[in-house]
């Protein structure tokens, strides 16, 4: 399938995983080119009947990396689709970021896992935001750019209970390594505009389950937090530090703490308002 | 022995992005990016003109800078030796 400007190609051991991806991507575009292959392999042949648990091939893999039962077979395929971009992209500066836009103006949302970015970017979208990514931002460097990259939203735990009714969703993983897990495609709106990038007007660090609190970044914190951020900046070498310049100087940074959903979509609403 | 002199890399090799108290400097032979505070930067600013030995370097700087006079000589030192050893400074 296409993911914005990314093609992939999927193989499998195993039909299964293959029908949960094309069921969770129905409305997601055929690619001209795959750039990336990702395999779901089993780890011994008889493994593919017996206790079959998946291995991720792929391009680029982590020979440390975990094998997964059969049943996280989508979530291994995600996983593995991360692990291509996060190992091998070089055509963006990646920020491990959620991104939502409106007006043409794009919102990064960057945090480690367990901040909200995924859940805030989901009620965000139900706000009217257009959904670009939930697990990339892909930022362009030679324009500064935002593009999207709208692969289904990974909802985890209690965050599950946001889901919106009617929407697309892949089964429930219950008792992955992160604990339960349900994908949500995006809406065929966010599908539909995948190949719109947008302007980068604000950068958050958002941080669930503490009382709300918002901090404007001074230009080294901001410059720091987002290099950690970023799978490739070192990869990307003086592209990356160029980008990474024009985004910090032209972009304002702000750390904000929500103690839950709501507050963290009027928080975000606020400091939209106040740009 | 002559006292060693100092100077900064060419800059062409360097990119530099004043932060706040903070400057980024990225160096285009190694790909790294470091991240310099005071007087790190200021050292790499005073050899641009010419080398200078760590003396010439203690005056001029105490000079435009509020360094403790007494301590200077140790701290530029110090500075000088990180700077040397990233590749941004090196000796003649």
């Amino acid at each position: 399938m296409r993911v914005g400007p990314v093609g992939y190609r999927l193989g499998s051991d195993w039909r299964a995983p293959i029908a949960a991806i094309e069921a969770l991507y129905r409305d997601y575009p055929k690619p001209d080119f795959a750039d990336y292959t990702v395999r779901l392999e089993a780890e011994h042949v008889w493994r593919r009947w017996i206790r079959p648990s998946v291995r991720i091939g792929g391009d680029y893999r982590l020979p440390e990396a975990a094998p997964l039962p059969l049943g996280q077979g989508l979530l291994a395929a995600e996983l593995g689709m991360n692990l291509q971009m996060a190992l091998g992209h070089r055509r963006h500066l990646l920020l491990h970021a959620a991104v939502v836009e409106r007006d043409g103006r794009a919102v990064i949302m960057s945090g480690i896992s367990g901040a909200g970015k995924s859940t805030l970017a989901l009620l965000l979208a139900q706000q009217g935001w257009r959904f670009l990514s939930d697990e990339f931002a892909l930022i362009e460097p030679d324009t500064g750019l935002v593009v999207p990259f709208p692969r289904p939203v990974s909802l985890k735990n209690e965050s599950l209970s946001v889901i919106p009714a009617g929407s697309r969703v892949g089964p429930l993983l219950a008792g992955t390594p992160k604990g339960d897990i349900r994908h949500v495609a995006p809406s065929v709106e966010a599908l539909a505009a995948m190949d719109r990038p947008a302007k980068p007007v604000l950068i958050l660090f958002p941080r669930f389950g503490f009382p709300a609190a918002t901090r404007v970044l001074p230009p080294a914190e901001s410059f720091v937090r987002l290099t950690q951020a970023s799978t490739n900046y070192v990869a990307l070498g003086e592209a990356g530090f160029r980008a990474m310049v024009r985004l910090r100087s032209t972009v304002p940074a702000i750390a904000f703490d929500y103690p839950d959903g709501p507050s963290g979509v009027a928080a975000v609403e606020a400091l939209w308002a106040a740009l | 022995m002559a006292e060693p002199r100092y100077r900064t890399v060419a800059a062409d090799l360097i990119l530099v992005e004043p932060l706040d108290i903070f400057t980024a400097v990225f160096h285009r032979p190694s790909g790294i990016t470091h991240l310099l505070s005071e007087p790190a930067p200021q050292i790499m600013e005073a050899l641009v003109p010419a080398p200078l030995t760590l003396a010439a370097l203690v005056q001029f700087l105490t000079q435009r800078f509020d360094l403790d006079a007494a301590d200077a000589a140790t701290t530029l030192q110090a500075r000088l030796d990180e700077l040397e050893a990233v590749g941004l400074v090196d000796r003649l």
